[in-house]
């Protein structure tokens, strides 16, 4: 094997050739997978012999195809890591060089799916902080696969950028990393609560219609319901059944909490970087270079914070956009006791977070009150019109008020809610803003790490004195917002968060000194 | 939750924003208008040449053509005056700020040591009114700040002098 990674030498290496013998394995699990029912279908039609005598021939010509063409692309792919740089050489028909400066690497991450860790692979991807230009395709490059000795000791060598603690990277991390965050079993019971097991009641409802479709009787559901309605009566199965699927959901959360997080670990390690492993079947591992962290945000979904727990999920720059929709990529630590949660934010701050925050003006909650009762109206209104409209009977009418009643009730706690989750603080280094109700998000945002300001106010919120203040950022979302403050405190907080930035713009007009220095500013300031 | 954090009763405070020193250059209004006319013309000629093409949907066709006529017409009229008193622009040594909307305000501020790249674009429309705009990146995806009616020859000055201070001014802009 020719993969070894010599930090000095400028020789070109190979991915680790077991990639071929990896990718026959998979090939003929998604043969045998495709190709049995077929063979069962075909031979109740046309007998063994007719089926087996296609789909063989079949089986090993798809097999022997895809792995011919990853022993071709393995042939045809190069990497080279030299003092400066980092260099990827492939293609088959059309050749693609890459190469990424070695001091712009900010995040490498690896992952192995069940058959490369039998392998003993891993697939190594190198990105540097970079955003925009040409996208996180351009600044990436992706090792895709060596071996798992080599994959540690490229990440160790490519973030630890000195040669000495290169040398021996991988016993070093073992070593000298400090374990900030250890995976608990018990956490799962977080995962039912999550917007997931609402995902998958959909899933589970949607599954049976999907399937039956394929058959072309896309209405069989509906006719089973029915039939056990006609049975048992309505009542009965809707007490059964409904739990029931949200069981199975719940289960459906758990399972895939538990292959995602298992054996989770959050980790610094020597060299001002923080690394995440985790993961059941497939084992993911990100790490990612401090420099690049502006903050962080805790994370409290509805169910996961009546149950005491919190989510932690970075800020940081240069993660992608992909990235970022996937809060998957930039989580730190699961829903896990909110107490650890805290902690595990104090470490990556740097200083205990103030939860003592800053409520807004009670205007705000007016806000929030009204959009709720106008939603309200209208589903009040569409009841009305639906029951004189159409010749419901009683029960559909009495249901659907109950629906509407509860669902009023719903949003009026939401708005109250929301309302009393507003907030913001100011620490030694971090501006927090709070908000939301159905997934309540605070934001540790760096002080230091704001690049921007904007204020919004729209004709309602102008009258009500309330302004938007939105920090803007190079990392994350790339805005952050504290919402319906005070306007007055909105402008002396971005004011105090970053001297000297938007100072030059304010007045007092109680205050005449403000606005003496108003009239300094702009005139020692004036370039126009 | 048994740690609720009480929140921090708070006292309003009158600090408030000044303008931006510099008004939008006057001919913006002229260019806003065109932009609305044009906005409703484009959904106004569709809607009346099938009306006038398919006569058993006709009353359905230019019923909703009056009506967006009538609603453009009154914004073409109204919207750019309340505009161009809002819109204001400065550029000092140290930020870009600006003030733009009008029923939703929105004032920005970007430092320049963050800003990344300056960009003077001209539309096709703006060019007839002599207008320019200057668009001032920064790292942040939502960092960005428009001044979108500016004089051609004040545009190219500006945006010269920010191309000078931006390349003196240290830092990665992260």
């Amino acid at each position: 094997m020719s993969d070894a990674a010599d930090p000095q030498p400028t020789e070109w290496n190979q991915l680790d050739h077991r990639t071929v013998l990896a990718t026959g394995v998979v090939m003929l699990g998604v043969v045998v997978a495709i190709g049995v029912p077929t063979v069962v279908g075909l031979a109740s039609w046309q007998g063994i012999g007719f089926a087996l005598g296609w789909v063989l021939p079949g089986a090993i010509l798809v097999v022997a195809t895809v792995t011919g063409a990853d022993e071709l692309r393995w042939r045809r792919t190069r990497y080279r890591i030299s003092r400066d740089t980092v260099e990827l050489h492939r293609g088959i028909l059309f050749l693609s060089r890459r190469r990424l400066a070695r001091a712009r690497i900010r995040a490498v991450d690896t992952s192995a799916h069940p058959v490369m860790r039998a392998f003993g692979l891993t697939k190594l991807t190198i990105g540097t902080g970079e955003q925009g230009g040409g996208g996180s395709d351009t600044e990436t490059i992706v090792l895709d696969p060596v071996s798992h000795e080599t994959g540690e000791r490229l990440r160790a060598v490519l973030l630890n950028q000195d040669d000495a603690s290169a040398a021996n990277g991988a016993a070093l991390t073992e070593d000298g990393a400090h374990r900030l965050a250890t995976w608990r079993a018990a956490w799962v019971r977080y995962a039912p609560l999550s917007i997931t097991t609402m995902i998958f009641v959909g899933v589970i409802i949607a599954v049976p219609f999907q399937i039956s479709d394929w058959f072309g009787r896309g209405g069989l559901p509906v006719e089973v319901v029915r039939g056990l309605f006609e049975r048992h009566g309505v009542w009965p199965v809707i007490a059964l059944g409904v739990p029931t699927i949200i069981l199975a959901a719940g289960i459906a959360a758990a399972a895939v909490n538990l292959e995602a997080w298992w054996s989770y670990r959050l980790d610094r390690e020597p060299g001002g970087t923080l690394r995440v492993r985790r993961g059941l079947l497939t084992s993911r591992s990100l790490t990612l270079d401090e420099s690049r962290v502006r903050g962080i945000d805790l994370i409290e979904p509805l169910g996961v914070r009546v149950a005491g727990a919190a989510r932690v999920q970075v800020v940081a720059t240069g993660l992608s956009a992909e990235a970022e929709q996937k809060s998957e990529l930039s989580t730190l630590l699961p829903a896990a006791p909110r107490e650890l949660a805290l902690e595990v934010a104090a470490q990556v701050c740097g200083e205990f977070p103030s939860m003592l925050l800053t409520g807004h003006p009670v205007a705000a909650r007016g806000r929030r009150l009204r959009w709720a009762l106008i939603t309200i109206a209208v589903l009040v209104a569409v009841w009305v019109a639906l029951t004189a409209l159409t010749g419901w009977s009683t029960w559909w009418s009495v249901t659907v008020a109950v629906v509407v009643a509860l669902t009023s009730a719903g949003l009026i706690a939401r708005a109250v809610d929301s309302y009393r989750n507003l907030g913001h603080a100011l620490t030694e280094r971090h501006l927090v803003a709070r908000r939301g109700s159905i997934r309540r998000s605070t934001v540790l945002l760096r002080r230091d790490g704001i690049i921007g300001w904007q204020v919004r106010q729209s004709f309602f919120q102008r009258r009500k004195g309330l302004a938007t203040l939105v920090a803007t950022t190079a990392a994350g979302r790339g805005r952050y917002t504290v919402l319906d403050a005070d306007a007055g405190r909105a402008l002396d907080l971005a004011n105090q968060a970053v001297p000297a930035l938007i100072e030059p713009f304010l007045v007092d007009p109680l205050v005449q000194p403000a606005a003496s220095e108003r009239s300094e500013g702009s005139a020692s300031s004036e370039t126009i | 939750m048994k740690r609720q954090e009480a929140p921090v009763s708070e006292q309003a405070s009158r600090t408030e924003l000044r303008p931006p020193t510099h008004r939008y250059d006057r001919r913006v209004v002229a260019w806003w208008r065109t932009q609305l006319i044009l906005m409703t013309v484009v959904v106004v000629i569709p809607l009346v040449t099938l009306g006038v093409l398919i006569a058993p949907a006709r009353s359905w066709l230019l019923a909703p053509a009056v009506v967006v006529a009538i609603i453009g017409g009154v914004a073409t009229i109204a919207l750019p005056a309340w505009w161009y008193r809002f819109h204001r622009w400065e550029v000092t040594d140290r930020a870009v700020y600006t003030r733009t909307g009008y029923f939703w305000q929105n004032w920005r501020i970007a430092p320049m040591s963050r800003i990344q790249t300056v960009d003077t674009t001209r539309g096709p429309v703006q060019r007839l009114f002599g207008l320019s705009t200057i668009k001032v990146t920064t790292a942040s995806s939502a960092g960005a700040v428009a001044i979108d009616g500016l004089a051609e020859a004040d545009a190219e000055r500006v945006a010269h002098e920010l191309a000078l201070i931006t390349d003196a001014t240290p830092g990665d802009a992260t």
